[in-house]
């Protein structure tokens, strides 16, 4: 049997080269996979991890991906914290989404971009109302938000498809599941720089980012509030005995990354879409887990966690662009990554014990 | 070993962006840039399949003339749109979009993009720099329609569809037109699997149809989900979009194929000779570029499984729509809730089929919605 047993200390040195050992492993591997396929092994790797960042565009758009996954990562940074396991912030996006845009396209003549605030609102509530079931469930009958939480994303994908095939379907879409363009007044610009224009998909909606992470970082940090999640998460029974209420911080919780998911689904479909279809999140939710363990639950760390699963992302496609390598490939290259990535924290806190089964 | 991490690691970007630039430089050259934006991984049947083999077609028709970057399973939203300008900002000269949710997008990117021509499959909106092509599917329904008529024992046909819009619905129809010049007696009845591609539930709708005494299936949908299950319960059915007759030998009648590589062909020709154009008509999918059976955007694949006098008739079928002998949508129609749709003497043009929103006689039940 293996065990995992905390290690007493962690030691400093390790944090610093355990994250560049799994990077050096998995180039390692990469080139090895690469080779063995064919490919030329150094113009992948480069594909991959740099030519993201070989021009200005391209290192927005990396921005423009990462914003959702790091928008819904710093809400269930919260759940995670405190041991409760919300793995359901795809549908709490979508239902964020559908209930925000569902209001837009009630105004359709609305222009101030001050509307863009009250969707942003109204998607919180959206999110944080579908994250609410799982919240009583759990803490009225003990029932387990894991299982809750998923099979509501399945609710939300199929409601939100009923929505745009009928009552918000587009007179004007000949049939297909599309709604009416949102109006001027919900639409997130993109950003125009002097002299240059616009930088791929970069948008306004990015600035929230810079205002998540430090108000993230203070709440967890600085706050009682920010205390009692960690302790509840950590050491459950100490915060019996210091007297925090369980039920409320796990609601909190649940609310708060609810209704981050739902801001996110907002600026994402305000931005990148501009209108509501059968499918507004590709997935964002599920990878936000991802990036909220990779960025070791910490807002700084899921800034840089987002940024690196947008840039393999990314990197992806330009590899297949312009070297034909299938995205099944890339994704054993992210796979790996992730991989060691993840080892590499784990064995930085824990020994592992093998022992016979007795 | 810190240190060492890290110059290993300087080395690998320094030998990366030197590839970078060379790589950058050599391809300055000469051929037209092609590409191509795929919803799925093109797998070896169906929809994305049958845009791979028209892709290939174009290879094989300019060989070095041009260059084609591929891009596959993109999903429709915020990552088609930077697919699609990647493409553009690559100097692809042209680029096919061939999924219906690219619309937004492709019309997205073809406005910072005004050199370049985009070619949106499926879409009904266009501008100055962004054409629309789709096939005529419902040809080869109509076909399928007569095949089925004269082997139905049981008078029942099963049809798996994906979406209520109009482009399954017509196909619908023009089956049930087919079935009806062959049989009086039999009759189609449809179940929506609200998705073009889940084996599983097109499987499961192929059981329900058999269970309720349906010998021919009819698909469209995307997977050779339903063909399987006709093979092992000893009834027949078609294949769609490619031929699927590997994953059911003896139940395939025939295949419907999409054959984009000609007008994909004829669109890079245009290119290179200054003559592209978006074409004119209304804005809708039915304005252009809508090839059947006679461009030969559609074909069918080989008659089987039936007896000769079936596939002789297939055959005539097959030769009137291609000379225009066969009208499918002539008058007089009638819904199948006997409200007259056209008289005796006219007939639907495009813009009345892709408003399609009745079943014809032949139907059962109503279209949902």
């Amino acid at each position: 049997m293996i065990t995992f047993t905390p290690r007493d200390k962690v030691s400093k040195n390790w944090t610093i080269i355990a994250p560049i050992l799994s990077i050096f492993l998995t180039i390692f591997f990469g080139l090895l996979i690469f080779t063995f396929l064919g490919y030329n092994p150094l113009e992948t790797l480069y594909q991959v991890f740099l030519s993201p960042f070989s021009r200005i565009d391209r290192i927005s758009d990396i921005f423009v991906k990462a914003c959702p996954l790091v928008i819904v990562g710093t809400g269930l940074m919260l759940c995670f914290r405190a041991n409760v396991w919300n793995i359901g912030a795809e549908g709490q996006f979508i239902m964020g989404t559908l209930l925000a845009g569902s209001f837009a396209l009630l105004f359709p003549s609305v222009e101030t971009k001050f509307f863009i605030f009250i969707m942003i609102v109204i998607g919180f509530i959206g999110g944080a109302l579908w994250a609410f079931i799982p919240a009583i469930l759990k803490t009225k009958l003990n029932v387990n938000e894991i299982l809750v939480s998923l099979m509501l994303v399945y609710v939300a994908m199929l409601f939100i498809d009923f929505i745009v095939r009928g009552p918000l379907r587009d007179p004007m879409s000949f049939g297909f599941p599309l709604s009416k363009p949102y109006p001027d007044g919900a639409i997130i610009n993109k950003i125009p720089f002097p002299g240059i224009g616009y930088l791929g998909q970069l948008h306004y909606g990015i600035l929230l980012i810079l205002l998540l992470i430090p108000i993230s970082w203070l709440f967890v940090n600085k706050t009682l509030s920010g205390f009692k999640i960690n302790v509840l998460g950590s050491a459950p029974k100490a915060a019996k005995f210091a007297g925090f209420k369980q039920n409320t911080i796990t609601i909190t919780v649940l609310l708060l990354s609810g209704g981050l998911a739902g801001v996110a689904g907002v600026i994402e479909v305000s931005a990148n879409i501009g209108q509501l279809q059968p499918e507004v999140s590709f997935g964002y939710g599920f990878t936000a887990i991802i990036v909220a363990f990779l960025g070791r639950l910490n807002p700084i760390g899921i800034l840089f966690a987002g940024i690196i699963i947008a840039t393999v992302k990314l990197g992806a496609d330009n590899a297949q662009m312009s070297m034909g390598i299938p995205k099944v490939v890339t994704g054993l290259f992210e796979g790996i990554l992730l991989f060691f990535l993840l080892t590499g924290e784990t064995l930085q806190k824990y020994k592992i014990k093998w022992s016979k089964v007795t | 070993m810190l240190k060492f991490c890290m110059r290993i690691f300087s080395l690998f970007a320094l030998g990366a962006s030197v590839l970078f630039f060379i790589f950058n430089s050599a391809f300055a050259g000469t051929p037209t840039k092609v590409g191509f934006v795929y919803l799925t991984t093109p797998g070896d049947h169906g929809w994305t399949y049958a845009h791979e083999l028209g892709k290939q077609m174009v290879e094989k028709r300019f060989g070095n003339d041009v260059k084609i970057s591929v891009v596959e399973n993109v999903p429709e939203g915020p990552d088609a749109t930077r697919v699609i300008r990647e493409l553009a900002k690559q100097g692809n000269e042209i680029i096919f979009t061939t999924s219906f949710g690219y619309m937004e997008p492709t019309l997205k990117v073809a406005k910072e993009f005004p050199n370049v021509k985009f070619e949106h499959i499926t879409g009904y909106k266009r501008s100055k720099n962004v054409a629309t092509g789709n096939i005529r599917f419902y040809e080869g329904r109509y076909i399928q329609g007569v095949v089925a008529g004269l082997m139905t024992k049981t008078n029942k046909i099963g049809y798996i569809a994906a979406y209520p819009i109009a482009e399954v619905i017509m196909g619908i129809n023009s089956f049930a037109q087919g079935l009806r010049s062959v049989n009086k007696d039999a009759s189609i009845s449809v179940i929506w699997a609200n998705t073009w591609y889940d084996p599983v539930k097109e499987a499961d709708a192929a059981k329900v149809h058999i269970a309720e005494g349906a010998d021919i299936l009819a698909q469209h949908t995307d997977s050779p989900a339903m063909l399987q299950i006709a093979e092992k319960k000893g009834v027949l059915g078609f294949g769609q979009s490619t031929d699927m007759s590997a994953f059911a030998p003896k139940a395939q009648l025939f295949a419907s194929i999409n054959n984009w590589g000609p007008y994909y062909i004829r669109k890079i020709e245009e290119l290179k000779s200054g003559k592209w154009n978006t074409g004119d008509g209304p804005n809708h999918w039915a304005g252009n570029d809508w090839g059947g059976l006679k461009a030969e955007m559609l074909l069918i694949s080989k008659f089987q499984n039936m007896p000769d006098s079936v596939a002789k008739k297939a055959q005539e079928a097959l030769d009137g729509l291609k000379s225009g002998k066969i009208n499918i949508f002539a008058g007089p129609l009638v819904d199948n809730t006997g409200k007259e749709i056209i008289p005796a003497g006219k007939s639907l043009d495009d813009g009345a089929l892709f408003r399609m929103n009745y079943y014809l006689k032949g139907v059962n039940g109503k279209v949902p919605g």
